[in-house]
């Protein structure tokens, strides 16, 4: 097994996990840490493709993820930030209570 | 030169149109106001219709000073023309109105003004009982404004404006108490009748437009009445070999016939009595009656004019002459069987018409005129005068329910004799004499025939005879009215008071100051006209200065011994033997000649056009009743009903069609949304685990199905 096919599997199980949490827990908080899980996996990928893939001298995969993390971190802070003021009005974190976001 | 009452004699119909309109909109408690207004109005007219009089006495007197010095005459004729309306381009399209000023209209400007006003006058006493008064005097003033315009007229056409308004006006009054059933139907006869004349009348109009190219009477030679139009007109011959002119002038004469009353075309006017009396007085003396009869004479120029060298007798004027002479004779024999005190003097109109029809043909305007004018105060007072009996009877107008009035209401008895005795032409103190004396002098003269001179004295003789008869029957002998019925057994004080207030009674200072005013000029007027001084004849324009001659005295001989049979058949008849009972039978019934059952009939005329003009009327009113049920009526009905069925048609079709379409798409598409809306229920996971799937989706279709 190539270090590739085995980074890419790492990084399928982590999607995995961070999707099974975003799906199934109801505390808004676990499901944003599920979504950090997925964002990194997709990192995990990026920086697999770049290291095996046809030209890792150039820094782009690197580069690329050190943007999303980047991104990821105001996201989260945003999110964070979303749900304490959800918290503040609904007095509750469970996203099942929470479904006024529709037509 | 324009003088001031010529330019305005429009002034003189106006002023009792104004009131008219004035008071058509009062209340009905406004009577004093509405009355004044009426009664001030012709009294304006009379004055200014004095003015009027004076002028055209001025003008006649310069044109004989003119003529007797051997100059050019000035013309006894002014008038005023005005452009009405312009229907087509040019000088020919513009239609011209205005009046004239001649002796003719001078003299029936005073005669119907003075005599409108009195009887006006009268009303106020006549009417003060009933409910529409104003409306009485509205119609009576539009009444008396239509024929004043007919008088003034200077246009066939103004004429025959105001002539249809006198029909209209006539209607009204006819028919003032249209809650009685016989008053309607008597005005619309009237109406109708004297509208078939009219349809002749309005033919001949338009025959006269085509031929002359105007309707004015007198127009500085250009008028159809001037001597270049009536020249031309007289050339030219149409059907029968007759000429225009006469052609015309017989269709005018036949309107004329119509509106006063000449046979065949005088049903109307005894029925006409259903009005109100002072109307009976106002239409049968001063106005509607003497309009046809003036129509005659306005148009006289056209019916007379002849080819020099051709008989002076025209057809037109022998139409006249005849149709006169037979009303003449006529209706006063009918008069002679009626037992209606109105109808009674009703006949005796339209038999004076005949007279006047005749003097017309055979005397020309002046002879004919001079009848209308006298007659027109004698009858005046004597439907006043009867008027004032009936009020005084409790509106009882059956003379042989009257009787013994002269002791009840001396003033009425004395003008009415006045009144009756001019009629009837008793010599040489009443007016009627010196009038029917010309008329019969004239007839007499007639180159035509000697039939008609026959004819008019049997009339006067017949005319002396009923007015006898009626006299006796009202005046003389015992009151036959309520009393003498229920002749009571016990006198008590209630029963005789109830008697005393049966009784007739005098009529109030309004209606008997008009009557005695009426009287003095039923006397006074005959000496305008008499042979020794006929100025009347002069000032209307012909020239016949005979004085007492053979001629004359032989026939004022025979005309009053003519009165003095009649009115001796009639007091032997009824003056001597008085009739007890109010249900005897005439004196004359008992007579074994047959005649006076035909005298009552009024020969049948009315049950003769009964069967055969109304009838036939009526048949053709029921088919085209049922051509309009069947025929239009059923097309209209089909059309209506493929209409309707189409309608449905297109209803059902937006119904179950298009309505039908629409909801169930609508339905669909509000259930299809409801489905699509579930999607999004707001749960945030549930959209995060549709994009797993698509993702999960994605990643199997790219691994086996598209990437190639």
């Amino acid at each position: 097994m190539t270090p590739l096919a085995g980074y890419l599997l790492l990084s399928a199980f982590l999607f995995a996990i961070g999707l099974a949490g975003a799906l199934t827990r109801r505390n808004a908080i676990i499901v944003l840490i599920g979504i950090e899980l997925m964002l990194n996996a997709a990192n995990l990928n990026f920086i697999a493709f770049w290291r095996y893939g046809a030209n890792p001298e150039a820094l782009t995969g690197i580069m690329f993820v050190i943007f999303a993390i980047a991104v990821a971190a105001a996201e989260a802070a945003v999110g964070l930030a979303l749900i304490i003021a959800i918290y503040r009005h609904y007095k509750t974190t469970n996203v099942d209570e929470m479904n006024s976001l529709k037509g | 030169m324009e003088v001031w009452i010529v330019k305005n004699l429009w002034l003189i119909p106006a002023l009792p149109l104004l009131a008219a309109g004035l008071s058509a909109p009062l209340p009905q408690r406004f009577r004093k106001l509405s009355a004044s207004l009426a009664i001030v109005s012709m009294i304006g007219a009379f004055l200014l219709s004095l003015c009027a009089f004076a002028h055209a006495m001025h003008l006649s007197h310069a044109n004989d000073v003119m003529e007797r010095l051997g100059r050019q005459s000035t013309g006894v004729r002014e008038f005023f023309n005005f452009a009405w309306l312009q229907f087509a381009a040019g000088d020919a399209g513009i239609l011209k109105l205005g009046w004239v000023l001649d002796p003719l209209t001078a003299v029936m400007l005073v005669m119907v003004t003075f005599v409108g006003t009195l009887i006006f006058i009268y009303s106020v006493g006549y009417m003060a009982h009933d409910q529409n008064f104003t409306r009485f005097f509205t119609f009576l003033s539009l009444f008396a404004a239509a024929m004043l315009g007919i008088i003034i007229a200077n246009s066939l056409l103004l004429l025959f404006m105001c002539w249809e308004l006198v029909g209209l006006a006539s209607y009204l009054l006819i028919g003032f108490w249209y809650h009685k059933p016989s008053a309607a139907a008597a005005a619309k006869k009237a109406f109708i009748t004297t509208r078939i004349g009219d349809v002749f009348f309005f033919l001949g109009i338009m025959w006269l437009y085509h031929e002359t190219g105007t309707l004015l009477f007198y127009d500085n030679g250009a008028g159809c009445l001037e001597q270049s139009a009536l020249a031309k007109m007289v050339t030219q011959t149409t059907c029968f070999g007759l000429a225009v002119s006469a052609a015309i002038g017989i269709l005018i004469f036949i309107g004329a016939m119509g509106k006063s009353g000449q046979f065949p075309l005088h049903v109307w006017l005894p029925d006409a009595m259903e009005g109100p009396t002072p109307v009976s007085a106002l239409i049968h003396a001063a106005t509607m009656v003497a309009a046809g009869v003036f129509l005659v004479a306005r148009v006289y120029p056209l019916m007379a004019v002849h080819i020099d060298g051709a008989a002076a007798e025209t057809a037109a004027l022998q139409v006249v002459t005849w149709i006169g002479a037979i009303t003449a004779v006529f209706a006063a024999s009918i008069a002679v069987a009626q037992n209606d005190i109105k109808r009674i003097l009703a006949y005796s109109t339209v038999s004076q018409l005949g007279f006047m029809m005749m003097g017309l043909g055979t005397g020309g305007v002046a002879v004919g005129m001079f009848h209308l004018i006298t007659h027109a105060f004698f009858k005046a007072l004597l439907f006043l005068g009867a008027g004032s009996v009936i009020h005084g009877c409790h509106e009882e107008q059956d003379i042989r329910k009257m009787g013994g009035i002269r002791n009840y209401m001396p003033v009425t008895f004395l003008t009415y004799a006045v009144g009756m005795m001019a009629l009837a032409g008793v010599p040489l103190f009443f007016s009627g004499f010196w009038s029917k004396d010309a008329i019969l002098h004239a007839a007499h003269g007639w180159s035509v025939s000697h039939i008609p001179f026959y004819l008019g004295v049997a009339g006067a003789l017949l005319t002396a005879f009923y007015m006898t008869r009626q006299m006796a029957l009202v005046f003389w002998g015992q009151y036959r009215g309520h009393t003498s019925h229920e002749t009571p057994q016990v006198k008590t004080p209630e029963l005789v008071a109830i008697k005393s207030e049966y009784q007739p009674h005098e009529s109030p200072r309004s209606m008997t100051v008009p009557l005695i005013i009426l009287a003095v000029c039923a006397i006074g007027l005959g000496a305008i006209g008499t042979p020794a001084w006929p100025w009347f004849q002069e000032f209307l324009g012909s020239h016949h200065e005979e004085g007492f001659t053979r001629g004359v005295i032989q026939m004022m001989m025979i005309s009053g011994l003519v009165v003095l049979v009649g009115g001796g058949l009639g007091i032997g008849l009824y003056g001597f033997v008085q009739r007890k009972r109010a249900d005897e039978p005439d004196v004359l019934e008992k007579l074994p000649l047959g005649m006076h059952t035909w005298f009552a009939k009024k020969y049948g005329i009315d049950e003769l056009y009964e069967l055969t003009v109304i009838r036939f009327n009526a048949w053709a009113a029921k088919a085209c009743a049922f051509l309009d049920e069947w025929v239009w009526g059923g097309a209209v009905a089909l059309v209506s009903y493929v209409m309707l069925g189409l309608s449905w048609a297109s209803r059902a079709f937006d119904e179950f069609v298009i309505n039908l379409g629409f909801d169930q798409g609508c339905e669909r598409v509000s259930k299809g949304g409801s489905l699509l809306s579930r999607l999004q229920g707001g749960r945030v996971q549930i959209y995060l685990r549709v994009i797993g799937v698509a993702l999960v989706v994605l990643v199997l279709f790219l691994i086996w199905g598209g990437a190639k």
